[in-house]
């Protein structure tokens, strides 16, 4: 855990203290259940790495979370707000608060990266031009991208960067929580490490929450300081990497063990 | 803690709202580095408590330094970068109930702005989370005394400048348009062998969605124009008692002018916006190029299908509408002038000769090639985003409905000057 999210913990008197909680979540599309009573909590400044196969549902998950697709039962808890009791402000404070990381990046295409960053200030805040602009900078400081890639098109810039730009809009109001969809998925390992550092990095300045969906390995074993496997519709397993290597699921085992996983072995072991 | 807000219709929260509702309502808010300063009655306003001793100036510091809260001390922040008098400056940190980024900012921006003017800084009481925070700003505060991007120029010169640009696209529409009728001439060729591979089933099928599927709304629209001025004519001719000149007047205007531009104008909105829609998506993620890799020519197998599609079914459509003209203006002759239908049909065939109806027909192909090409021309021009997909599917249909009257009138100089 990050000093910031210790100082934090400590405050609360509570060590695991529950940004997110999700309980006994139904999703299904007529007639097939994708999710089935899945519960799952991610605590302050922790960063969650989740995985599972294909066609899963993590994708499913999220956007459950983030109340782009309707649930069936259950109740999400998020930034201490239960979404379904929530009225529109009560709403609104709530996504002030998340920022998300699409897999595509999702930047709008006609707005230059700037006026990207910018949208979500313009959106709920009441800032002068010029503060506006600087803090924009600074958000695309903070991710790393060249001050001359503010007045680009996303259409111009290349896919590291335009995670990058997508992951500054998210961070643009300084939420509590981000939500990352694959963040390091078409980058190339040197892209994706540096990626991971980044996150770990925002994490630790600006004591954030990040919930990331990622199939890389490295990602989990460098960035992630809990996973949680979701597979038959729920939650497998949840812990540290070592507690990913002791499980005996047949599909924790082949992901955490397989050919492809060999140097998380060795580094865990070592 | 109970609170109460009462938000009219309409009115938009204030800064100082959205933070008391957020402190009370979330248990801990960003970077708070002691205890909950809602409950123990502190502000929710950031504040500045300027003290000036000397050359010495303290800055304390209290209050909520975040996003949402640092648009009232923004202006503030900047009169004191502005002073010059200050030799040492200490900023105190230690009632800042909360800090993020932004407030981050503002702090490191006045403490650089100071620096270069040669004062001493010292930040006191600061939490380690702030001072990670303020270690992360300060790199961003040093580079952003870069220079901002050049002013636009002389007014006079951006006029020029936009002349010349619109000079030097006219030209390459110009260029690229015969580029493309070209290549549709010479056929939809592959790049290697096979010199003519044409798709049937393609073109069977642009065929049908351009050309039998917009045949309602061109019945429709053409049998709505026909009767609208053959009860006009009408309506004029009466004060002459030449009411039967209606007959001649319809008919040599629809089978001439109306019935192909009418045609020309609705496929231009119909098809032509479709072909740089499809064209232009296409192009936006990368499928053009994916066809020229594979080998294929993207004008030949996207635009020549489309092109032949068009060139076959406006004439159709033209005949469709000037059968559906002619209906209409026969309706309203029979009801509104009394003038039966075979009276009408008489009349018709002593007034047009088959030269009128060709005099319309043979622009037909031309009108499909205009818009055809145009649409293409544009739907390969559209870049990367969603704005510029819009804003080249407009530009094709105006250009397209603008061409293709010009057309129309160079025509009709042309057939006066041949007496045709």
């Amino acid at each position: 855990m990050s000093v910031v999210a210790q100082e934090r913990a400590q405050m609360v008197g509570d060590s695991r203290n529950v940004v997110l909680s999700v309980r006994e979540v139904t999703v299904g599309f007529g007639d097939t259940v994708v999710l089935d009573k899945l519960s799952l909590d991610v605590y302050r400044g922790e960063i969650l790495g989740f995985v599972g196969a294909s066609g899963a549902g993590k994708s499913v998950l999220l956007r459950t979370i983030l109340g782009l697709i309707r649930k069936r039962s259950g109740t999400i808890t998020l930034l201490g707000q239960d979404l379904d009791k929530a009225n529109d402000r009560q709403r609104m404070l709530v996504d002030m608060r998340q920022g998300v990381l699409f897999q595509h990046g999702a930047l709008f295409s006609a707005l230059t990266v700037l006026e990207n960053i910018q949208v979500p200030m313009r959106e709920y805040l009441d800032l002068p031009r010029q503060l506006m602009d600087e803090l924009a900078y600074l958000k695309i400081e903070l991710v790393g991208l060249p001050r001359s890639a503010a007045q680009k098109y996303p259409s111009e810039l290349s896919g590291g960067m335009i995670k990058r730009a997508a992951l500054a809009r998210a961070l643009a109001l300084d939420p509590d929580i981000v939500f990352l969809d694959e963040p390091t998925s078409g980058l190339d390992p040197i892209g994706a490490a540096e990626f991971d550092e980044l996150v770990a990095k925002l994490r630790d300045t600006m004591g954030l929450t990040v919930y990331m969906v990622t199939h890389d390995l490295d990602s989990l074993l460098t960035a992630c300081d809990r996973i949680a496997v979701l597979g038959e519709k729920r939650v497998l397993v949840e812990g540290t990497v070592e507690d990913m290597l002791a499980c005996d699921d047949p599909w924790v085992k082949s992901y955490f063990r397989g050919k492809r996983a060999r140097q998380i072995d060795r580094t865990a072991r070592g | 803690m109970p609170y109460r807000v009462v938000v009219r219709e309409g009115q938009r929260f204030t800064l100082g709202l959205l933070h008391t509702i957020d402190g009370t309502m979330l248990t801990n808010s960003q970077g708070e580095a002691s205890g909950a300063p809602q409950a123990a009655g502190g502000t929710s306003e950031p504040q500045i408590d300027v003290h000036q001793d000397g050359a010495a100036l303290t800055c304390r510091l209290s209050g909520p330094w975040n996003t949402r809260t640092v648009a009232r001390v923004d202006a503030r922040m900047r009169e004191l970068e502005k002073r010059s008098d200050v030799s040492k400056f200490i900023l105190a940190l230690e009632e800042v109930t909360s800090l993020d980024t932004a407030g981050a900012w503002l702090m490191q921006r006045l403490m650089h702005a100071l620096r270069k003017r040669g004062a001493e800084v010292e930040i006191s009481g600061q939490s380690e989370s702030a001072a990670i925070l303020l270690g992360a700003v300060e790199e961003a505060a040093e580079n952003g005394d870069e220079a901002k991007p050049a002013r636009h120029g002389f007014w006079l010169y951006r006029i020029l400048e936009s002349i010349g640009r619109a000079m030097y696209e006219a030209r390459d529409d110009i260029v690229y348009g015969a580029h493309i009728l070209g290549a549709t001439i010479g056929g939809a060729q592959m790049k290697l062998g096979r010199a003519h591979a044409v798709n049937p089933a393609a073109i069977v099928h642009q065929i049908d969605r351009m050309g039998v599927g917009a045949v309602p709304i061109i019945v429709l629209m053409s049998g709505i124009v026909g009767a609208i001025i053959a009860q006009q004519g009408a309506f004029q001719l009466r004060y002459f008692g030449a009411e039967i000149f209606v007959v001649d007047l319809v008919g040599i205007l629809i089978l001439r002018e109306l019935g192909v531009l009418m045609t020309a104008i609705m496929i231009a909105g119909r098809s032509g916006s479709a072909i740089t829609a499809e064209i232009g998506s296409m192009k936006m993620r990368e499928e053009v190029d994916a066809l020229t890799v594979i080998g294929l020519n993207p004008v030949g197998v996207l635009v020549f299908p489309r092109l032949v599609a068009l060139m076959v079914a406006v004439p159709c459509l033209t005949i469709v509408a000037n059968f559906a003209a002619l209906g209409g203006a026969i309706l309203i002759a029979w009801f509104y002038s009394g003038i039966p239908p075979e009276a009408f049909i008489d009349r018709l065939r002593e007034s047009i000769d088959l030269s009128t109806i060709f005099a319309g027909l043979i622009k037909a192909p031309f009108m499909a090639l205009i818009v055809g090409i145009i649409a293409s021309v544009e739907g390969m021009k559209v870049g990367g985003s969603a704005e510029s997909l819009g804003t080249h599917v407009t530009a094709a249909v105006v250009k397209a409905i603008f061409v293709v009257i010009v057309v129309d009138g160079f025509f009709a100089i042309f057939y006066a000057a041949i007496d045709f």
